[in-house]
């Protein structure tokens, strides 16, 4: 089997020039879930950004043998759902029903369609009851499922959610986390929450100073306290 | 979005805030009185600009190229070229094509690209040796009311971060604006772009009221009763007095050859 | 995303674009509206006040960033002049696009500075008021209509967007640099295209807040009278400039007071001849040597400087390590 995310020797750094990626190689098989734990400003959030090319650094990115490039952006992005830390960056109409259907209205699909993406994202989420609703006044843990519910409508194969847990308190964290392991897609979270990795994803994968520190199971490196210590994680 | 301010320690940047406000505006003022077509005086103005831009150690290159901001907004006076007063002249351009043109109308189109440039590198070379925060002083010690200056303030320290907003937001949707394989209809219609692009104007706004709220309780919480500080109007120095003085008979002096120079 | 803040928006007029008379007259004009904002303002002031018009003109100026694509690389893009408006009422909203507007020109070098009392006539005054008239007045028409609102809104924008491109027109025909014959037209029929952007994104803003906090639109209600100024000044404001954009476009050139300046540049001229001898002037007036001599000054002036400061540099770098 091919993996569904191959990065390459990928580079990345700021206007300002400070380097933010160094020489990052990663492989994803299908169906993985994988944690990216580092400290604040590791470039957890950076690496995401270039999943679907809103960041271009050098060195080359495959999302399902397709190469991550400005002709191909159109149907990464379709492959790559990103799911924003904020929720409220991510949600800007006046009901839940428009912002889950602006990806598919956004691919040209048909009406009938959409509404058939829409009600499957809004049923896998389990917020098939908020179509109606303004996502504004929503709790956070409503919110995050929303936003989730947006990129879902467009089908992707692979999640790419940072900080997912932020934010929540601990039922909403804990019913994401479900949610979470329900969805069948192969996913990349950043989060600082060792816990949700524990839970949730059996590989993870540190980042330190952009670059690759650890990559192995995640009960592995979760019980290598010196490896957390060194790197801001503990 | 970055803030053009420069962090240089040269004399410009050290120089009383108020001395370079006055000496922009002076000098924005005496060129835009230099007649059309007055290209000596053209040159010297742009000499002093570009010797202040040394002496900030901003190089010439910063503000040579920022200055060609303003240029896009040169359309509006290309008509000149062509209508501007007589004598008109025609030139046989391509077997027959033919061209009329007004020379001085010519002249006045390059007299006002060459001025408009020049006057937006003093700009440039004001907002890159100027704190802003020096600059909300000055512009309060030269009379500017606090209500205004105040809300400039909060306004500038809450820029940044709403800025990133809208960064965030703007890349959330980008990340969701996707292709199907084979379909060439995508994108959906203008008006329905124009209105998402409208939510998210609206998302940001309520977000901004709501920030407001958290601004003024923080504001409360440090002791703010309504009342404005008022502002500090400390004289200009003798020193500085004369700078600006010496400043502006140099300017006057380049204007005056402006006159005879041009017409 | 490339910064849309570094892509001069068509109504920010740059310095040298206006004659200094009209510059002039703006900024008398602009000075005094302003101040009444202020006075208005801070007499019914309350202390949360100045955060929500900062954070509200930060917002403003960011939202201006927010942009979608028309078609072949142009986009559509807020001004924001109806949606302060419909936030805060007329007068704060003078103040919140007084202080967009300013720190624009002053930060940004988007918009001239002796042009700036122009172009805060155009966008923080005209925009204001007439997004206020036409809003009040549709928003009385529809009261009883849901749509109401939208309505309103998308026209105020509009209107806000095209009136204040008619005054930005005449300002440059009234200064010689575009004649109105073609300026008023082309401004006109672009700005009742960019309008409709305007108009779309104001009525898609108002969607989200009528449907997250309708509160907060609470300009249809009953206002305080002292509002009426600004509803007949706006409108007076639209209906001047609609009349007078056509006249003046066929009429080009009644309007050119660049040649009043030229009649005082020539007699402060004539003037000027009378006290310095003719020998002294005899040097620049042959245009072609003196743009030669001046040329060659200005590159030794320059490159003076530049040595200068090279050398200075070497000098304090040689003590530094001397000290060490």
């Amino acid at each position: 089997m091919n993996p569904i995310i191959e990065i390459d020797h990928l580079s990345f750094h700021y206007p300002d020039g400070k380097v933010a990626l160094s020489e990052i190689s990663l492989k994803v098989m299908p169906g993985e879930k994988i944690a990216l734990v580092g400290a604040n400003g590791a470039g957890k959030s950076t690496l995401l950004l270039h999943l679907n090319g809103i960041f271009e650094g050098s060195g080359q990115i495959l999302i399902g043998g397709m190469e991550v490039e400005k002709k191909n952006l159109g149907l990464i992005r379709g492959q790559v759902g990103l799911v924003f830390q904020n929720p409220d960056d991510q949600l800007f109409s006046p009901t839940v029903y428009e912002d889950v259907a602006y990806g598919p209205i956004y691919q040209g699909l048909g009406e009938k369609v959409v509404r058939e993406k829409v009600e499957q994202a809004l049923a896998a989420v389990h917020m098939s009851d908020y179509a109606g609703r303004n996502p504004y006044h929503l709790s956070s843990g409503e919110k995050k499922r929303i936003a989730i519910a947006t990129v879902l409508s467009m089908q992707p194969r692979i999640l790419v959610l940072d900080e997912p847990t932020s934010g929540l308190d601990p039922r909403a964290r804990r019913e994401l986390i479900e949610l979470l392991r329900e969805l069948p897609q192969t996913m990349l979270i950043a989060t600082h929450d060792l816990a949700l990795a524990e839970n949730l994803t059996p590989r993870t994968v540190v980042l330190d100073q952009g670059a690759i520190a650890a990559d192995g199971p995640t009960a592995e490196i979760l019980a290598d306290e010196s490896l957390l210590l060194a790197h801001g994680l503990s | 979005m970055r803030e053009l301010f420069r962090q240089n320690r040269s004399i410009i940047h050290q120089m009383d805030a108020r001395v370079k406000v006055i000496f922009t505006l002076a000098f924005v003022l005496f060129l835009s009185l230099t007649p059309f077509n007055a290209w000596p005086a053209y040159i010297l103005f742009l000499t002093l600009i570009l010797s202040a831009a040394l002496f900030s150690r901003l190089g010439l290159g910063f503000v040579l190229k920022r200055a060609l901001l303003a240029l896009p907004f040169i359309l509006a006076a290309v008509p000149l070229i062509f209508i501007g007063p007589p004598p008109h002249i025609t030139l046989d351009v391509f077997r027959g094509v033919q061209l009329t043109y007004s020379p001085e109308g010519l002249g006045r189109f390059a007299s006002i690209a060459v001025k408009s440039w020049i006057s937006v590198q003093v700009a440039i070379l004001l907002a890159a040796t100027t704190r802003f925060p020096d600059l909300l002083t000055a512009l309060q010690q030269l009379r500017v009311p606090k209500l205004f200056v105040a809300i400039v303030g909060l306004m500038w320290r809450y820029l940044f971060v709403i800025v990133d907003e809208v960064t965030r937001m703007a890349r959330a949707r980008t990340s969701r604006s996707a292709t199907v394989p084979g379909s060439h209809h995508h994108g959906g219609s203008v008006s329905w772009r124009a209105g998402v692009t409208g939510g998210m104007a609206g998302s940001l706004f309520l977000r901004s009221l709501e920030r407001s709220d958290r601004v003024y309780a923080a504001m409360l919480s440090r002791g703010y009763t309504g009342e404005l500080p008022a502002s500090d109007t400390r004289p200009l120095s003798n020193g500085d007095r004369q700078l600006l003085a010496l400043g502006v008979v140099l300017l006057a002096m380049l204007w005056l050859l402006g006159l005879f120079s041009g017409g | 995303m490339s910064s849309p803040i570094f892509s001069p928006l068509p109504m920010h007029i740059p310095d040298g674009f206006l004659s200094v008379l009209v510059s002039i007259v703006f900024w008398v004009i602009s000075v005094i509206v302003i101040g009444i904002a202020l006075r208005k303002t801070s007499r019914e002031l309350g202390e949360r006040d100045v955060p929500l018009m900062g954070v509200l003109a930060a917002a403003i100026f960011a939202g201006q960033m927010l942009n979608f694509s028309v078609t072949g690389g142009t986009s559509g893009h807020l001004l924001g002049a109806a949606i302060a408006v419909i936030l805060l009422g007329p007068w704060p909203a003078v103040l919140v696009m007084t202080s967009v507007v300013s720190v624009q020109a002053l930060l940004f070098q988007d918009g001239g500075i002796l042009v700036l009392g122009a172009n805060l006539f155009n966008m923080a005054i005209v925009g204001v008021f007439v997004a206020y008239a036409v809003y009040t007045l549709l928003i009385q028409l529809f009261k009883e209509q849901s749509w109401g609102v939208f309505v309103a809104g998308f026209a105020a924008a509009w209107s806000s967007i095209f009136i204040a491109s008619l005054s930005c027109a005449l300002q440059l025909a009234l200064s010689g640099t575009s004649p109105a014959n073609l300026a008023i037209p082309a401004m006109g029929a672009i700005h009742a295209l960019i309008g409709i952007g305007e108009g779309l994104i104001t009525a898609g803003a108002l969607a989200f807040l009528f449907a997250a906090r309708k509160d907060l639109l609470k300009l249809g209600e009953p206002r305080p009278a002292g509002n009426k100024g600004v509803f007949l000044g706006g409108s007076l404001i639209a209906l001047m400039l609609v009349v007078l954009s056509p006249l003046a476009s066929s009429h080009p050139d009644g309007l050119e007071w660049v040649a009043q300046e030229n009649g005082f540049i020539l007699s402060a001229k004539a003037a000027l001849y009378n006290l310095i001898p003719d020998y002294a002037l005899h040097g620049i007036s042959d245009p072609a040597l003196a743009t030669i001599a001046a040329g060659v000054l200005g590159v030794v002036i320059v490159f003076g400087v530049a040595y200068g400061i090279a050398r200075a540099e070497k000098r304090t770098a040689k003590q530094e390590n001397s000290q060490r």
